[in-house]
């Protein structure tokens, strides 16, 4: 009976969940409505990078490179011929994509597929290294990645980038209920929602325990008949498939890509709020996913020239990821790790002794 | 059911192993003891499949026709039955005691990872059992009522408990023991005496067991063999092995 009042109470998070971003959807304007539109994706990235890194405790740096792929993917097969032709006028684009065309949700399912392949192909070999090795090769197949889509221009418009993604990613829900045709919640709340159920029930199973397991000691885990290899390069793959569809999302969200986007510095987001979240700590990730991402644009006043009375200080741009620097920088030093799982916590048991 | 044969392990220019073989028959306790440094470890890390021996062949036959194992990976080793435990305890210390015993049982599982992340009937039914198989297997050890502690978070010897406990939910049919009695007191060590003895008649196992406290090895070892600095100097049974002059020597030194 127990289990079934569990999955009863979790179908209704999911409803009232949904409901909640249809209501968002509807009362929140349009900049409010994509910072939460961000949340979401860096929720699925977040918990597609504590998948690799905190839980199976492999340090990879490739996160950027997966969601290129995924974003890229998203990008042809969900443009216009028309828009196609307009972005490419360097150099024409290959016959065969102008006309290749898909809906979203089959153009996001490919994304992530793509980049589970590529997660597949990249991990076999490399993820016979450990540590700081594993890290450097991620790191560099995922600037490789990089380099490959701004050379291919005649599929990915080089280093122009893509522009005019189409966003009316809501024809189902605008046509019946007349919300207005702007970006919409519900792809990126319900591929958040899916992630997380997926994240859980992966780690509830045996093989999410041998993950963690490979974590915690990998001698012990073969020497118990856990397949290392098999088993590392299952979660790179999960891994890369849901970067891949955290990628494709931003791309839409975005409606414009180019190479510079997936620089390094996109993996490090990732890196910061799976960091604050804490290493295999789910709701911490999700948590420390939404403070990030509203932090990013409530500290934007930073960036800007600030008026103190007395003096004028000069527009210092990139001086609001100087205060994520610092956050990262102390949470290091100070808590090492799962800094909101013992802040929640301590928050508990100080309701628990009222 | 285990041969080794003539197994040389160099690291090097070091010997860390020399032509050492033994034989071991299912359902017998085989004890391997050595002065500090004498490569016994280095011995079960080349059965387990952790190290590959430079000259030399392992053999084993779970039932019947001996086979060679001596190419096969640590998991593939354990998968064919036979686990271990470590000299310098290897547990996964954040998971709980529970989850220690039940990632035992992960090799044995028959379903993919699809049908677990859906939780499947096929999946969960073999998950209830691997439960109730782990749930057993701590009560046996005595550490039933700490399955929700972590494990680094145990006592030493019952850490050592806890890792024969893991060893079993790999459903080995050859144990092998690195140290099981490292650290325990006299009133430990006879408990763990009684511990292998029962295990070895409930799971039908062979052990092959290194150990320093003689007391153990002599009483509970049916055979016996020593190895110094690498190379093999003497088996027998335990009164043999106490009256053995080169045992004595390797032990006590000569003037």
């Amino acid at each position: 009976m127990k289990k079934n009042n569990n999955l009863l109470k979790n179908i209704i998070y999911i409803v009232v969940a949904i409901l909640a971003m249809l209501v968002l959807n509807l009362f929140l304007d349009s900049y409010q409505v994509r910072i939460l539109n961000l949340c979401f994706i860096y929720i699925i990235l977040g918990l597609s990078m504590n998948l690799i890194n905190g839980f199976t405790g492999l340090f990879s740096l490739g996160h950027a490179g997966f969601m290129a792929i995924g974003a890229y993917t998203v990008a042809i097969l969900t443009m216009t011929p028309e828009m196609k032709e307009m972005n490419f006028y360097m150099k024409p684009m290959l016959p065969a994509l102008i006309n290749l065309n898909a809906p979203f949700l089959i153009a996001l399912l490919s994304g992530g597929l793509l980049a589970a392949l590529f997660g597949f192909l990249i991990g076999a070999p490399v993820l016979k290294l450990t540590d700081d090795y594993l890290a450097i090769a991620t790191l560099g197949f995922s600037e490789i990645i990089r380099v490959v889509i701004v050379n291919l221009q005649s599929i990915t418009n080089g280093a122009l980038g893509l522009k005019g993604i189409p966003q009316k990613t809501n024809d189902f829900i605008a046509g019946r209920f007349d919300i207005k045709p702007s970006i919409n919640l519900l792809w990126a709340g319900i591929a958040a929602i899916i992630t997380i159920a997926l994240i859980r029930l992966l780690m509830k199973s045996s093989y999410g325990k041998a993950f963690k397991a490979i974590r915690e000691d990998e001698i012990a885990a073969r020497s118990m008949g856990i397949n290392l290899f098999k088993h590392k390069v299952m979660s790179f793959t999960i891994g890369s498939f849901l970067a891949g569809i955290g990628g494709g999302l931003l791309a839409v969200s975005l409606g414009t890509i180019d190479p510079t986007l997936f620089k390094f510095a996109l993996t490090w987001n990732i890196i910061l709020i799976v960091v604050l979240g804490g290493m295999g700590n789910i709701s911490g990730t999700i948590i420390s996913a939404m403070v990030v991402t509203i932090a990013m644009e409530a500290l934007r006043f930073l960036d800007e020239s600030i008026n103190f009375g007395f003096i004028q200080t000069p527009a210092l741009p990139g001086l609001r990821m100087v205060v994520f620097s610092i956050i990262l920088m102390a949470v290091v030093i100070f808590k090492k790790d799962n800094i909101i799982k013992s802040t929640l916590e301590k928050a508990r048991g100080r309701y628990a002794k009222n | 059911m285990l041969k080794i044969d003539n197994i040389t392990m160099k690291f090097g220019g070091v010997v860390a192993v020399n032509k050492f073989s033994a034989e071991i028959d299912k359902g017998e306790i085989v004890g391997l003891i050595g002065p500090n440094g004498a490569g016994k470890t280095t011995v079960f890390n080349m059965v387990t499949g952790v190290y590959k021996p430079t000259i030399g062949d392992i053999l084993y036959a779970p039932s019947g026709k001996l086979q060679s194992i001596t190419n096969l990976r640590p998991d593939e080793i354990a998968k064919i039955g036979i686990c271990r435990t470590f000299q310098n305890i290897r547990l996964f210390k954040e998971l709980s005691v529970l989850d220690n015993v039940f990632i035992g049982n992960h090799l044995r599982l028959q379903s993919g990872v699809v049908s677990s992340v859906l939780r499947l009937p096929n999946y969960t039914r073999q998950e209830k059992d691997m439960y109730e198989k782990s749930k057993y297997l701590l009560e046996k050890v005595g550490l039933y009522d700490e399955r929700d502690e972590k494990s680094f978070s145990l006592p030493y010897g019952k850490q050592r408990r806890l890792e024969i406990a893991r060893a079993l939910a790999t459903e080995p049919k050859l144990l092998l023991l690195d140290e099981p009695a490292a650290g325990m007191n006299p009133q430990e060590t006879q408990e763990l005496m009684e511990f292998i003895g029962n295990i070895k008649d409930e799971f039908e196992l062979t052990i092959f067991l290194i150990e320093h406290h003689m007391e153990v090895v002599m009483g509970i070892c049916e055979r016996i063999y020593v190895l110094d600095h690498g190379a093999h100097i003497a088996d027998g049974d335990p009164i043999e092995i106490q009256n053995n002059p080169k045992v004595i020597e390797a032990y006590l030194g000569v003037d």
